[in-house]
């Protein structure tokens, strides 16, 4: 039960949190920003873990993402990385969007390394 | 007054049964996986009834499961680490430890004693008790000759208290004898291809394959002849055609040999391959709507059906193993993660993620018997995989 707590306590602190940064970019709308969670926790998760601690994948965890160029990250997303299983995501979301759900990440709040 | 006693006597003994669960046989009992809230439903398969929710199993994101050899009890392995061993009969989480920080499957022994369970983090296999879940034995997926840290895939047990494993990053094959499971005796297989990101082993546990995610083709180890190595089948698969981004690695765990056959989930292609399950010549490719997932046999080995990554999760195909031929194509709800047939092949049933239900089909019929309610379901798994090699 404690990581799925932890991972709905994260997803409130990540929306509260989010309405300081949404105006002053491009958000998504609400439901499109819905559907990029229910992929990154889905389908993103299916490498990176549900709880995006990793697995295949590495972990997306702010500890993971801090100090990572957000122009970096976003093209991870967008373009995938040659040499490993990650794909492109391009197909599916624009940059706008990549750059949300990074800053998303890394607006979570850290989990403790215990759990 | 003996016809009192004897009357006091049934009354109690009948109250003493009611509080007893209902005595059921477990090879018609299977368990879901409900990955986000970390419960799993024992349910069963001629009612088609769900007999309880158990619940305190951790983070179920990626899991799996066996089952000890009498039925009863479940091993379910949780991404956190977890192994949780959970009576089918009378619905406790009976034992639970945390072994390792990710991790994401397992097996058991053949004489049932040894779990097994691999990990990511840190990577490498350890074996349990499993009456106890008392830590046996710690193999760190350390290469020597490199220092190379893996994270290990494919686990499936072999006879002869046997595991066999792959290292994706290593790129090897490593067979587990576990004889003394105290002191487990391993044989390396280095340089069988990039990147194994799956394995499995075959019904009659003579093979042990590693799907590879680096090139197309498939690492063999024929265990009856384990002196001539691993060798290399289903080569250059695509053929030749540009390799597509895979949006969810496929499994080779499961029922994949149909008859003389053996069907395999393409990577990065929209097919299924089909070999000589002999030779391992690859006899034919039937395209598919999508990135294969789950490319399974029913027993009976007449249909094999598959599903798919995303963004085609929502489709399921079925193929006529005597035609050769795509014969439904159904769309049966959004995020069909996993599927599992019955012992003998009579239903199968779906995991539908995304709508929070599980959809059951009769498959001679193709059409749906009923649909029961589960909390984001993913892996399905019937108590018959106790009795079988490689599950």
């Amino acid at each position: 039960m404690r990581p799925l707590r932890l991972l709905i306590l994260a997803c409130c602190l990540g929306l509260s949190g989010m309405s300081a940064w949404a105006d002053t970019s491009n958000a998504p709308d609400p439901a499109r920003q819905q559907a990029l969670l229910h992929l990154l926790h889905q389908d993103c998760g299916a490498c990176h873990g549900l709880t995006l601690k990793g697995g295949l994948g590495s972990p997306l965890t702010p500890q993971a993402l801090s100090g990572k160029p957000m122009e970096n990250l976003v093209a991870t997303i967008m373009n995938g990385r040659p040499g490993t299983p990650m794909p492109p995501w391009k197909p599916f979301m624009s940059e706008a969007e990549a750059e949300w759900l990074v800053q998303w990440l890394q607006s979570q709040k850290p989990l403790d390394p215990n759990q | 007054m003996k016809t009192l006693l004897t009357t006091l006597m049934s009354a109690l003994l009948l109250a003493g049964c009611a509080s007893q669960p209902v005595a059921r046989g477990t090879a018609d009992l299977g368990i879901i996986i409900e990955r986000a809230s970390g419960h799993i439903r024992i349910v069963e398969n001629s009612t088609h009834t769900q007999l309880a929710n158990v619940g305190g199993l951790g983070d179920l994101s990626h899991a799996a499961a066996v089952f000890s050899r009498d039925g009863r009890f479940a091993y379910v392995f949780g991404r956190d680490g977890g192994i949780s061993k959970v009576d089918l009969l009378t619905h406790q989480l009976v034992k639970r430890v945390l072994q390792a920080g990710n991790s994401i499957g397992g097996a058991i022994s053949s004489d049932g004693r040894i779990i097994a369970a691999q990990n990511y983090q840190p990577g490498g296999v350890k074996l349990f008790d499993a009456d106890t879940l008392a830590l046996l034995a710690d193999i760190p997926a350390l290469d020597p000759a490199t220092g190379v840290v893996s994270k290990v895939v494919g686990l499936a047990d072999l006879p002869g208290h046997r595991f066999a494993f792959s290292l994706f990053e290593a790129g090897q094959i490593w067979v587990v004898d576990a004889s003394n499971p105290r002191q487990p005796v391993i044989t390396r297989y280095p340089h069988i291809g990039q990147q194994p990101y799956d394995g499995l082993a075959t019904m009659d546990g003579r093979y042990y394959m590693a799907g590879l995610y680096g090139e197309d083709g498939v690492a063999l180890l024929d265990t009856w002849y384990p002196e001539k190595g691993v060798t290399r089948v289903l080569n250059g698969y695509g053929q030749g055609a540009e390799k597509q981004p895979v949006y969810k690695m496929p499994h080779l765990r499961g029922w994949s040999v149909a008859g003389d056959y053996a069907f395999f989930p393409s990577i990065g292609h929209k097919e299924a391959i089909v070999a000589d399950n002999r030779s391992w010549e690859i006899r034919r490719h039937i395209p598919l709507a999508g990135q294969p997932v789950f490319v399974m046999a029913r027993p009976d080995g007449k249909q094999v059906w598959a599903n798919f990554a995303f963004p085609d999760n929502d489709t399921v195909q079925v193929i006529d193993v005597p035609t050769m031929k795509v014969v439904r194509t159904f769309k049966p709800c959004k995020g069909v993660l996993h599927f599992e047939f019955t012992a003998r092949g009579d239903q199968v049933w779906l995991s539908c993620r995304d709508e929070n239900r599980v959809e059951v089909y009769d498959t001679q019929t193709l059409e749906r018997i009923t649909t029961l309610p589960a909390d984001n379901p993913s892996g399905i798994f019937f108590g018959w995989r106790a009795g079988r090699l490689g599950m």
